[in-house]
């Protein structure tokens, strides 16, 4: 009997910081996919990429997923001695969270890539930069995915 | 037998040495994701471009890999520096031998 | 439109839909039925000859209503000695894109005629007439609503600017037919066949009332 108070007491407790949880900040309670942040620790292994660098625009309102303008840029003097090695584009609402990689030499000139992507759903989109002294840099972009009006029904 | 489509290639002709020159690259590709099912409920299987290279006088300059999150007739704006006149070669390979070649010449002034 | 959408548009290198008017020059020039002749042989090599013809379609032929897609077939049965080509084929709406693509700029340019009164009055009629189980006209959303929203889209007002469309939502290329399809669908009415006579009084009227403004295409929509 006491232990099952004890249970349900820790149960409410749990229940309650949740709720305080989420009313502070619902991105805390329905944290990032664990999906994406596996990805990104398969690209950047034990390192946790550094915040700054590297800019990642989306529009922030997609009228269709099947074709979103994205542009990355990473800061970066892209000397042989100092240049972004790889632009790896992780998307934390698709079904695979990988969507786009990048692979640039010293004869890159700039870091600034662009491309069309596909986003299933409104989502944060990461950008992680990785630099020839080894170091990972990471930036991100939140977009709202609508979907068009009017579709056909075959 | 491999498959291949068109693709089209945006660059200047001309540029000033060690200028750094913008290129656009875009293949024509329903790149079906793998996630789509056909009215009778039958999974469409994955048919992506995966791969793309650009090659600067025979020397590899940039490369890309695209997974099912890339759209439609992939676009890719990249940027290289304009060292010397010469041919640019882009490759593009993927799923079901699909694979699509086109080059650009560059002068250098 | 979206600035993103817009810049697709407008830059031939970044429009998905350039493909298909590729497609469609080398169509241009391809020999095709009995009679082995292009739309090239009669219409010259480069196409520039279709300047300022699809900013008139739909136009009666020979006392018959018909859109861009209707000529070029028809064009392909009595000239080429050719099969048609189905509509929303690839080849067909190469051809098209191709054709349209050669008035890029120009204003459209239909107008009220004796020949074409009664069609487009039909086609009004269609406009305005409500239709399928939600029991709505194309005027109630296009012309009471436009710029208001339906669902995270805006309304626009429905001018047929820039036919054939890459429609992101189709990721592909797609007639005027093909989009009027999409809107009774929506309003959960039965569709209007492909090539059938209320299509084209429908594009008529469509047409008419877009007259005066530039022609897109091929354009990009989502």
């Amino acid at each position: 009997m006491n232990q099952q108070n004890n249970q349900r007491r820790r149960w409410l407790s749990v229940l309650s910081l949740l709720s305080v949880g989420v009313w502070l900040n619902p991105m805390l309670a329905f944290a990032k996919k664990p999906e994406a942040m596996e990805a990104i620790t398969r690209i950047a292994g034990s390192q946790t990429p550094k915040e700054g660098r590297v800019k990642l625009v989306l529009p922030p309102l997609v009228e269709n997923g099947n074709l979103v303008v994205l542009k990355v840029s990473v800061e970066s003097p892209m000397t042989s001695q100092d240049y972004v090695k790889a632009i790896h584009v992780i998307a934390e609402g698709n079904p695979l969270p990988n969507i786009f990689s990048a692979f640039l030499t010293p004869r890159s000139g700039t870091a600034n890539i662009t491309t069309r992507v596909r986003l299933g759903e409104s989502q944060r989109v990461w950008a992680i930069a990785q630099m020839s002294d080894g170091s990972f840099w990471q930036g991100y972009a939140d977009t709202l995915v609508t979907l068009s009006a009017c579709t056909e029904s075959i | 037998m491999s498959k291949t489509s068109r693709t089209s290639i945006t660059m200047p002709a001309q540029a000033k040495k060690d200028s750094i020159i913008e290129i656009r690259a875009i293949a024509q590709h329903d790149m079906e994701t793998g996630y789509r099912y056909t009215d009778a409920g039958k999974l469409i299987p994955r048919d992506i471009i995966r791969f793309f290279t650009c090659q600067y006088n025979g020397a590899e300059i940039f490369r890309a890999e695209f997974h099912p999150g890339t759209g439609a007739n992939p676009l890719i704006i990249f940027t290289t520096i304009a060292t010397e006149s010469g041919t640019l070669q882009f490759e593009w390979r993927g799923d079901d031998g699909y694979e699509a070649f086109n080059q650009s010449q560059i002068t250098i002034t | 439109m979206s600035p993103e959408n817009q810049a697709m548009q407008d830059d031939p290198n970044l429009n998905p839909a350039q493909f298909w008017v590729m497609d469609g020059q080398s169509l241009w020039q391809e020999k095709a039925g009995k009679r082995d002749v292009s739309c090239a042989s009669c219409h010259g090599e480069s196409g520039s000859a279709m300047r300022g013809v699809a900013v008139r379609f739909p136009k009666m032929s020979q006392g018959k209503l018909q859109t861009l897609e209707g000529q070029i077939n028809q064009c392909r049965v009595s000239r080429q000695h050719a099969a048609t080509l189905a509509y929303e084929s690839k080849e067909l709406l190469a051809l098209t894109a191709f054709v349209a693509s050669q008035s890029k700029g120009l204003p459209i340019a239909v107008i009220e005629t004796a020949a074409n009164k009664a069609s487009l009055q039909q086609g009004r009629q269609w406009f305005y007439t409500r239709m399928g189980q939600l029991n709505l006209s194309c005027a109630q959303c296009h012309e009471d609503r436009a710029g208001l929203k339906l669902g995270g889209s805006v309304i626009p007002q429905a001018h047929p600017t820039a036919y054939p469309i890459y429609r992101l939502e189709w990721q592909g290329l797609g007639s005027l037919q093909r989009r009027l399809r999409n809107c009774m669908s929506g309003v959960r009415a039965q569709q209007f066949e492909y090539g059938s006579p209320e299509m084209a009084q429908l594009e008529l009227f469509l047409m008419w009332r877009a007259k005066g403004m530039a022609l897109e295409s091929p354009g990009v929509r989502p």
